[in-house]
C-alpha cells in the first residue's frame, strides 16, 4: 500500500474541514466515549425531529487521529435525516466503506469510535424514554 | 565466567534473530518497540523446542525420567534467574505470569495482610498502569492513602518532594526503575535507604531496566522486585517476582491449588516452602526454561556492554530526532539519565497516524498513552509516539524513523 492511500485527499479533507463540528444547545442527547487504547474521544450531540424519530441535526468534537475523526465527520454527514432506528442497525461496513481505504485492526477500532458513540447515545436515549414512560 | 566487552558486534546479534530479517509493506522491518515487548534470538527458541520435543512432562509430579528431567531444567532456569540479578537464592525467586501478576500478588498477599486504615503507599506520578490500578483497587478497598511522587520539569523523581511525601504511616514505597515513557533513570539505592529509615518496604518495578543494565537486588537493597520474561528476549507468559525470604515467608499465598501446598487434608492444609507457596498450579515451566536461555544470552554480551549500546544510540537518536523540525521529545535531555525509550510528537501529527504512515515504511513504532495515562496528563497530551532500543537496534534504523517523520509530515503536507 502506497503512503497516499491510507492519508487519500478525501480523508484528510474531512480531517482539515471537518463536517458538523461543534456542540448543540438544543440537543436532545449527547453522548462521549473514549478509545481505551490510544484515548482518542469523540462526543456526539444529536438533536431529534419533531416526532422524535429521526435525526434531524449532529454535531462532534473531541480529540484525535485523522482517522477517528475523519470517520465521525463523515459519519454524521451521511446520516443526517435518518431514522434512528436505522442508524441504531447500521452496519459498520458503511463507516469502512465511506473511509474507502483498507484499515488494519486497530485502526478500525478508530474509524469506528463514532458510530460507537452514536450507537450508544440512541440506545440510552431511548432507555431514558422507555424509563420515563413507565 | 563471561568475558564482559564494552560493546558487541550489533551485526552478529540480529542474525540471532530470524524475525528482523523480514520485509513488511515491502521495507526491510525496522523494529523500534522493544520497550512493549523484545523480539526472541533462536537460542530460547531452541531451548524451548527442544523441552517441547526432548524432556517434556509435568515438573514436580512425576518419578520418572522426563519429568525429573524437566523439573532439573526448570530449577536451574530459576538458579540462572537469580544470579542474574544478584539474589542471594533460589528460594527469592517466584515466577509469575509477567510483571503485573507479580505487583497484583504484592498488592493482594503482602498489602492486604499487613496494610491497616490510614496507612499510606508512596508511587509515582510516571508509573506504568500495572503499578498503579492494582494499589488504587487496595486504596478504595481499605482505606489506604496514595501518595505520588511527582516530576521536576525534566522527568525526573523529585526527590525533595518524595523526602516531604515519606511519613511514618508510609508502609511502601514503589517506583519504576525505569520509566517506559520517558524513559527516566531514577538511582533506586538512596530512595530504598530513606524508605527503609522511615520503616516502609520497597517494591521497584525493574520491567524496563532488568532487560537493559545490570541490576542487583542486594547492592540496591529493595525488598521485591518485579520484571517480565517477554520485555527482555524470553517468551510471553513468564514473569518474575524477587522478595527478600523474611518476606516472602511471612506473606500468606496469593493463589492456590496444586504445586503450593504440602499437606491437605479434609480439614487442613498447609503451605509449601517459598517460593513454591507462591506457584500455584502447573507453572509455566517452558516459558521459565526460554527465561532461562534469555538471560544466558544477555549475560554472554555482558549487560554493561548492553546498557553501553543503548545509551550510545539513545544520545544519538536524541540528537537525530531533535533536528527534525516540528518533533518534541519527552524526559530527561541527558542519555545518562534515561534508557533506550524516547517518547515524542510531532507537531500537528497525532501519534497514531505518525505510526500507521511509518509503518507503511516498515517502521515500527508505538502510538497511544503507553499504559500511563496520569502520566500523559500530567504531559498535557493525551497521546505519545514512542520509539524504545534493545541489543539488536543500529543507527541506521534511527535515520530511518528520522526520515520517516519527514515523509510523513509531506504526506500530511504539513512542512
Ligand atoms: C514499567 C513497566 N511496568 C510494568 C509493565 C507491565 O508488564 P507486563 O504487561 O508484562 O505485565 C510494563 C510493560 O509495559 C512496563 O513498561
Amino acid at each position: 500500500m502506497a503512503m497516499s492511500d491510507l492519508y487519500r485527499e478525501h480523508i484528510l479533507d474531512h480531517y482539515e474541514n471537518p463536517r458538523h463540528h461543534g456542540t448543540l444547545a438544543d440537543a436532545d442527547f449527547s453522548h462521549e466515549e473514549s478509545n481505551p487504547l490510544c484515548g482518542d474521544h469523540v462526543r456526539i450531540d444529536v438533536k431529534l425531529s419533531e416526532d422524535k424519530t429521526r435525526i434531524a441535526d449532529a454535531a462532534f468534537s473531541g480529540e484525535g487521529c485523522i482517522i477517528s475523526q475523519a470517520a465521525t465527520s463523515m459519519l454524521l454527514e451521511s446520516v443526517m435525516g435518518w431514522r434512528i432506528d436505522d442508524v441504531e442497525q447500521l452496519d459498520p461496513q458503511h463507516v469502512l466503506s465511506l473511509i474507502g481505504v483498507p484499515l488494519t485492526a486497530n485502526r478500525v477500532k478508530c474509524a469506528l469510535l463514532g458510530l460507537k458513540v452514536l450507537k450508544t447515545g440512541i440506545k440510552l436515549w431511548k432507555l431514558q424514554q422507555m424509563q420515563h414512560s413507565a | 565466567m563471561h568475558t564482559q566487552r564494552e560493546f558487541f558486534d550489533v551485526h552478529a546479534v540480529r542474525r540471532d534473530f530470524p524475525i528482523l530479517q523480514q520485509r513488511v509493506n515491502g521495507k526491510p522491518l525496522v523494529f523500534l518497540d522493544s520497550a512493549a515487548s523484545s523480539q526472541k534470538p533462536l537460542p530460547v527458541l531452541e531451548a524451548m523446542e527442544r523441552v517441547y520435543r526432548e524432556a517434556y512432562a509435568n515438573v514436580h509430579r512425576g518419578v520418572y525420567a522426563l519429568s525429573e528431567a524437566a523439573t532439573a531444567a526448570y530449577d536451574e532456569a530459576r538458579a540462572k534467574i537469580a544470579r542474574f540479578i544478584g539474589a542471594p537464592a533460589v528460594e527469592n525467586i517466584v515466577f509469575t505470569r509477567n510483571a503485573t501478576e507479580a505487583l497484583n500478588l504484592l498488592a493482594y498477599a503482602y498489602a492486604r495482610a499487613f496494610l491497616r486504615e490510614g496507612d499510606e503507599i508512596l508511587l509515582t506520578e510516571l508509573e506504568h498502569h500495572a503499578n498503579f490500578v492494582p494499589w488504587m483497587v487496595l486504596a478504595r478497598e481499605r482505606n489506604v492513602t496514595l501518595k505520588f511522587i511527582p516530576l521536576t520539569p525534566e522527568g525526573l523523581l523529585d526527590l525533595d518532594a518524595f523526602e516531604r511525601l515519606l511519613t511514618e504511616r508510609t508502609r511502601i514505597v514503589t517506583f519504576a526503575h525505569v520509566s517506559n515513557v520517558l524513559g527516566t533513570i531514577t538511582d533506586p539505592a538512596p530512595i530504598i535507604a530513606r524508605a527503609h529509615a522511615a520503616g516502609a518496604i520497597v517494591i521497584v518495578d525493574g520491567s524496563q531496566s532488568v532487560p537493559h543494565m545490570p541490576v542487583n537486588v542486594q547492592a540496591m537493597d529493595c525488598d521485591f522486585l518485579v520484571f517480565s520474561g517477554h520485555k527482555m528476549l524470553g517468551p510471553t507468559g513468564i514473569g518474575v517476582l524477587y522478595g527478600k525470604r523474611a518476606l516472602l515467608e511471612a506473606m500468606p499465598p496469593f493463589l492456590t491449588g496444586g504445586d503450593m501446598i504440602s499437606y491437605v487434608g479434609f480439614d487442613d492444609v498447609r503451605w509449601n516452602d517459598v517460593p513454591l507457596k507462591f506457584e500455584a498450579g502447573t507453572p509455566a515451566f517452558v516459558e521459565a526454561i526460554g527465561l532461562g536461555a534469555a538471560v544466558d544470552y544477555l549475560s554472554a554480551l555482558g549487560m554493561d556492554a548492553v546498557r553501553a549500546h543503548e545509551a550510545q544510540l539513545t544520545a544519538y537518536a536524541l540528537e537525530r530526532l531533535s533536528e527534525v523540525s516540528g518533533v518534541r521529545i519527552y524526559g530527561p535531555q541527558d542519555p545518562q539519565r534515561r534508557g533506550g525509550v524516547i517518547a515524542f510528537t510531532v507537531n500537528r501529527i497525532h501519534p497514531h497516524d505518525l505510526a500507521s504512515l511509518l509503518d507503511q515504511h516498515g517502521i515500527a513504532i508505538r502510538a497511544g498513552h503507553h499504559c500511563a495515562q496520569p502520566l500523559h496528563q500530567r504531559l498535557g497530551v493525551n497521546a505519545t509516539a514512542r520509539a524504545s532500543f534493545y541489543i539488536y537496534t543500529e543507527p541506521s534504523e534511527i535515520d530511518a524513523l528520522a526520515e520517516g517523520i519527514e515523509h510523513a509530515k509531506r504526506a500530511l503536507r504539513i512542512s
